[in-house]
């Protein structure tokens, strides 16, 4: 081991680190934010609207993210009608030339299918009789969706989400694929400098492991809080 | 459509199903020993299971399998230098079947754990008490009941697992992600490429589940459930 390859290599780490921080967080962000609507979509029992979602979800979880990212950022260049866009200079269009949209947008598209399926579980699994509850106190749909149901599905899908969110943190390591500089794609670039492949990847695997014990940590603190109702009481205390 | 490509992508899922099934395979028996490692009476072995398990849930699989193909490649020259052998070639299906089986060993290992705890012990002392060796109680009921429960985490894996064999094509085995790609270079059409890679995995994904469904079905046959 040379620990000069890697201290020489810090800079590019830490701005492989940011990226791969700040690509995750948004594209979890803007996932779960389209996932709750999706998931209540999902759940409904008019087949025209819960039928697009569920063809979504088949989709994205069914194919490698990988695979996602490359039909976006490679595939799209194909249409004419696409080619004609980015000629023209059209802003929207152009964003699709760029490494970084792409790699968000196939991200956003992934953890969103995978949320969706969680959150639409999780309303599922709400115990029956806080809904019959609801509809006995006369509450309309929308307004037992948002004062019971979801409330008490987001709480417990937590532990899963804690999951997928950590699954998105590992598979971000694939934006290298399209020429992103993330962890991983600046291990790779210490490796090709110089052809040390333990200190260059051991490295980057070290600093993916910190974060995800750091997520651990964060979803723990956030199950104490919003789980609180659900943890079985010590018997100890519950005697005093 | 596929001006001539079909046959070679259709070869190239061959490739990524015959690397998703070795992996599979090599995933089964690391998490078996896994398992029986977290379960073993003896702490260091205990601790070494542990280790495993962290590890590989807190690394990527890119990273991992980058490791294992261009270190992997450095050790062997390494000793292939000092026993004044010939030049070996690390192949990118070895280090793509030993990554993918090392990385799920780790999760089969804790679905095995559950499983093996989830069978009643009991039943074992029965076995023991029938005059049973260790050997006849694992094989004959251990084993069995222990499957059904690990059959649900199984499939989930083994999902995740199918889908994870497209990062392979990043360190240049020809799977049908690495042949989509060729094929869009030259045709110009790394859209439609891309998709039928898609539709191809689907395939696999969605005969999976259905395959995992049948399966679970006929291992809970005789289990009692509750009709709500």
């Amino acid at each position: 081991m040379d620990i000069g390859v890697i201290t020489g290599s810090i800079d590019q780490y830490l701005r492989g680190l940011w990226l791969t921080v700040h690509l995750v967080a948004l594209s979890c962000a803007i996932g779960l934010t389209a996932a709750v609507p999706l998931a209540v979509a999902r759940i409904s029992r008019n087949p025209l609207v819960s039928g697009p979602v569920a063809a979504y979800t088949w989709f994205f979880r069914g194919t490698p993210m990988l695979v996602q990212l490359l039909l976006i950022y490679y595939g799209l260049g194909q249409f004419p009608w696409m080619q004609a866009q980015w000629e023209a200079g059209h802003p929207l269009w152009l964003l699709f030339r760029e490494p970084y949209f792409c790699a968000l947008l196939a991200f956003a598209l992934n953890t969103g299918a995978y949320t969706t399926e969680i959150i639409a579980g999780s309303i599922r699994n709400v115990p029956h009789g806080e809904i019959e509850a609801a509809k006995a106190v006369g509450m309309s749909r929308p307004v037992m969706l948002r004062r019971i149901l979801l409330p008490s599905a987001l709480r417990r899908a937590i532990p899963a989400y804690s999951n997928e969110v950590i699954l998105m943190l590992q598979g971000s390591s694939i934006a290298s694929a399209v020429t992103l500089m993330d962890l991983t794609g600046a291990a790779r670039n210490v490796y090709s400098k110089h052809f040390a492949p333990f200190e260059a990847f051991v490295f980057a695997g070290l600093i993916y492991m910190v974060l995800t014990f750091a997520l651990v940590g964060l979803f723990q603190l956030a199950e104490r809080r919003w789980l609180a109702h659900l943890r079985s009481k010590p018997i100890a205390k519950a005697a005093h | 459509m596929f001006q001539g490509y079909l046959p070679t992508i259709l070869g190239g899922a061959a490739l990524t199903l015959q690397l998703a099934l070795l992996s599979l395979l090599f995933a089964l028996v690391a998490g078996l020993a896994g398992a029986s490692a977290k379960l073993s009476k003896s702490a260091p072995l205990r601790w070494v299971a542990t280790i495993y398990t962290t590890v590989v849930r807190g690394v990527p699989d890119l990273v991992m399998m980058l490791l294992v193909f261009y270190g992997g490649q450095m050790l062997v020259n390494a000793v292939t230098e000092h026993f004044d052998a010939g030049y070996f070639d690390l192949n990118p299906m070895v280090a793509g079947v030993f990554t993918i089986g090392f990385i799920f060993g780790a999760y089969f290992a804790e679905t095995f754990r559950g499983a093996f705890l989830a069978v009643p012990s009991g039943q074992l002392e029965a076995g023991a008490a029938y005059g049973m060796t260790r050997w006849q109680v694992f094989r004959r009921i251990l084993f069995p009941q222990m499957l059904r429960h690990a059959l649900p985490g199984l499939g989930n894996n083994w999902l995740v697992l199918l889908k994870s064999t497209a990062i392979v094509s990043m360190i240049g085995l020809s799977d049908m992600t690495w042949l989509a790609d060729q094929a869009g270079r030259t045709t110009r059409q790394p859209f439609l490429f891309y998709l039928l890679v898609c539709a191809l995995y689907l395939t696999m994904t969605t005969a999976s589940s259905w395959l995992l469904g049948w399966l679970e079905r006929r291992y809970s046959v005789g289990v009692r459930t509750a009709e709500l």
